[in-house]
């Protein structure tokens, strides 16, 4: 496009530092040894070691997915660390007061302030720092209304029933390639409980930070949402700049009871990696939820990070009447690669799905909507609604879009519609004659195009998105 | 006159003052200016000189390289200047970016004004209005001022409030297009307006709407460069001068009774003077 948009000014990944902490880091290597070594780190009862187990051996015979529409050299497994932890924090502190101040530091640099006086009103968090979880806040809080917010290592000895009841309900061990692996070596994350009935007081948030060098970061959410239960959740993640790719897989299952109400949001900002393409994070993430009767799922995602995203937060709509709803943002810039999209399985009847994806995909980026929509034979009256739009900035970028429709039954209505635009000259000219200059032409063209998923995000983090794509547009354009 | 500027800084000064007092100062003043779009020429040697408070109207045939002035004037991309200079408030106009210019006070109003889906008027008003103030040294208006001063503008185009918080010229009609577009006018309040053939596609009403805007806007400090093929537009908007563009020169200039004999007489008797 435009030449003056071409030399904007880069500015730099605001969260590209690293933090000098004493680390105790597992060195390269995945075998046997390194699973019993995380589970006995974590103190684990025996069943979830053979759980663990159990999904390694899977892993070993499974193969790397090669469908994605994306491009990267092959992973060396044995050579990703995985386990690292600040050795501060090799006794859990048991309040802020004890945790090491480097590390409450590296969150206020982040703007992510800790202690519960100066943190973002109404918000609860968990933060994950490598492999560990530092910190949860507002966790008394919540408990008075049985709320149950704290690190899934936590939760494996607290609340065992739980967990042993629902962990790999909704993803399998064997589900996929990264899920096995996850399953195998996942070291920390989130555990959200809410009781019947409840409605949850707070936006619950997890914070992720990837620090140590050639480290993985594994975590693992499990999110259950009681009978006639609400909760709103949000994560963010971020990682310092490195020369070489990082890996991360995470696993996220959802389970929403009957009547019950999950909406998970996220802001993914892991490190794109340089102009030239080197470094970044390799986000590989499985992301599902089931709906009971009545029960509803929203996922709203802002993808902004890493080098290659390959990410299909799905719902399963087991229950009657139920809903699923997958609102995207997906931006890729520089030499950035997005294959995602969503899978809505609609089983019960006159169950509901709508999906928004907006792909912008800027620089030499490659950008994909993948989406699949099946109805079974038994979802009578199945709805969905899907749109998808693409827009590219510049002539040197890529956008796909894979949609998978299958329906087995045949009275399920199914809409998809799809476009594909550019930013244009006219509307850079419009704007620029107005007095605007081109980098805030553009990023409140982008964000005039992603309007429709803002508006699904919480208030506070609506506006952080708007920035964040603003920050990762500078110097795209071109 | 450039000659002068060689004196000392007194006497310079001394001698604009004179100059303005005699001559009144010029906003505008294109000089021997060539251009070309893709290869082509299409300004040939164009002059003109605006002064403050003054209404230009310039006519002619389709291809003549009406709607081109704007655009180079205003700095759109793929319209290269190959030759002649521009001053504008004393700036040399081909020295500032597209924005630059814009918040030194020239609009141009489009002829076909393009949507911008999703992002609301309102915003887009708020960020061009502020953009400017900045430029100026002034500090952004609050959220509560601009919509005071949008509501009140919108008023005057006869454009209903709803439209603020509507995508940028999203779903309009053409008329409500073009009275977003003297909106932001109003708002900037430039002082060189450029309006490139506005009133293409309006009905009577939208045209008075217009052209009721625009005189309400006429003022000793601002002028205005109207750019139209029909004289019709001319009966609600009197310029002072008219110029007939052909060929990309101006051939002729006269007063507003100009735009009366080009209705009778067409431009054919006009193009022959321009080879």
């Amino acid at each position: 496009m435009s030449e003056q948009v071409e030399h904007l000014i880069k500015k730099e990944y605001a969260a590209g530092f690293h933090t000098i902490l004493d680390s105790e880091t597992l060195p390269p290597g995945l075998n046997e040894d390194v699973i019993r070594f995380i589970s006995a780190k974590k103190n684990e009862p025996e069943w979830l070691l053979e759980w663990r187990l159990k999904a390694y051996h899977a892993w070993l015979e499974m193969d790397e997915p090669e469908w994605a529409h994306v491009k990267y050299d092959d992973i060396d497994f044995q050579a990703v660390s995985y386990y690292s932890a600040p050795k501060s924090m090799d006794e859990k502190p048991k309040s802020l007061d004890e945790v090491d101040p480097e590390l409450l530091r590296t969150y206020e640099k982040l703007g992510i302030p800790l202690h519960e006086q100066a943190a973002l009103a109404g918000v609860a968090m968990d933060v994950v720092f490598d492999s560990v979880s530092v910190v949860t806040t507002f966790r008394e809080k919540l408990l008075e209304v049985g709320v149950i917010f704290c690190s899934i290592s936590e939760a494996v000895h607290k609340y065992p029933d739980l967990v042993k009841k629902y962990i790999g309900s909704v993803v399998p061990q064997k589900d996929n390639y990264y899920a096995a692996l996850n399953c195998a070596v996942f070291s920390d994350g989130s555990f959200v409980y809410i009781p019947k009935g409840v409605r949850c007081p707070m936006e619950l948030s997890t914070y992720f930070r990837i620090n140590e060098q050639n480290t993985g970061q594994f975590e693992r959410t499990l999110i259950i949402a009681d009978e006639g239960s609400h909760v709103s959740y949000l994560e963010g993640c971020t990682a310092p700049m490195r020369d070489e790719n990082q890996l991360h897989a995470a696993v996220v299952e959802l389970i929403a009871l009957d009547n019950a109400e999950i909406k998970y949001s996220t802001v993914q900002n892991w490190y794109p990696g340089n102009e030239e393409g080197k470094g970044g994070i390799y986000n590989f993430v499985t992301k599902r939820g089931v709906c009971h009767t009545n029960a509803k799922i929203s996922w709203t995602q802002v993808e902004t990070g890493s080098a290659v995203t390959w990410k299909y937060p799905s719902c399963i709509l087991r229950g009657d009447n139920s809903v699923g709803e997958f609102y995207s943002v997906a931006l890729t810039n520089n030499y950035q690669q997005a294959d995602t999209g969503t899978k809505m399985i609609h089983i019960g009847k006159n169950t509901r799905s709508t999906i928004i994806s907006k792909g912008i995909s800027a620089g030499k980026s490659s950008n994909a909507y993948r989406g699949l929509v099946r109805i079974n034979p038994g979802a009578e009256g199945a709805r969905n609604y899907t749109q998808c739009d693409s827009l590219l900035i510049g002539d040197k970028c890529g956008a796909h879009t894979f949609p998978y429709i299958e329906s087995k039954n045949p009275s399920a209505v199914i809409e998809h519609e799809a476009t594909t635009s550019k930013v244009s000259e006219d509307q850079m000219f419009l704007c620029q004659q107005r007095g605007l200059d081109a980098e805030k032409a553009v990023s409140m063209i982008v964000n005039g195009f992603c309007r429709e998923v803002f508006k699904e995000l919480p208030m506070e983090f609506a506006v952080e998105a708007g920035k964040l794509l603003e920050v990762s547009l500078e110097g795209s354009v071109g | 006159m450039f000659g002068l500027l060689l004196l000392t800084k007194t006497k310079t000064i001394e001698f604009t003052v004179l100059e303005n007092y005699r001559t009144k100062k010029f906003m505008l003043r294109i000089t021997d200016l060539f251009a070309r779009v893709e290869e082509k020429e299409i300004i040939k040697g164009l002059n003109l000189t605006v002064k403050p408070g003054e209404v230009h109207a310039i006519m002619g045939p389709n291809g003549a390289g009406k709607s081109t002035l704007g655009n180079v004037l205003s700095g759109r991309e793929g319209y290269e200047v190959t030759g002649g200079s521009v001053d504008f408030n004393g700036k040399d106009l081909f020295e500032l970016e597209i924005e630059e210019r814009a918040r030194e006070g020239l609009f141009l109003a489009f002829q076909y004004p393009v949507e911008i889906p999703g992002v609301s008027n309102m915003e887009f008003l708020k960020a061009s209005v502020d953009a400017k103030r900045k430029h100026h040294g002034q500090s952004e208006l609050s959220a509560v001022e601009f919509m005071k001063l949008a509501r009140e503008t919108s008023k005057r185009v006869n454009l209903d409030q709803a439209f603020l918080k509507r995508g940028v010229n999203e779903g309009f009609s053409g008329g409500e297009k073009k009275r977003n577009e003297i909106m932001q006018m109003m708002l900037l309040e430039p002082s060189l307006c450029i309006l490139d053939e506005t009133d293409s596609g309006l009905d009577i009403d939208a045209l008075q709407v217009v052209a009721n805007g625009v005189n309400a806007m006429r003022s000793p400090e601002r002028s205005f460069i109207v750019v139209t093929h029909y004289q019709r537009l001319l009966d609600y908007i009197v310029p002072d001068y008219v110029h007939v563009l052909a060929n990309g020169r101006i051939v002729k200039t006269g007063g507003k009774e100009l735009a009366l004999e080009l209705e009778e007489k067409g431009y054919a008797w006009l193009e022959n003077e321009a080879v």
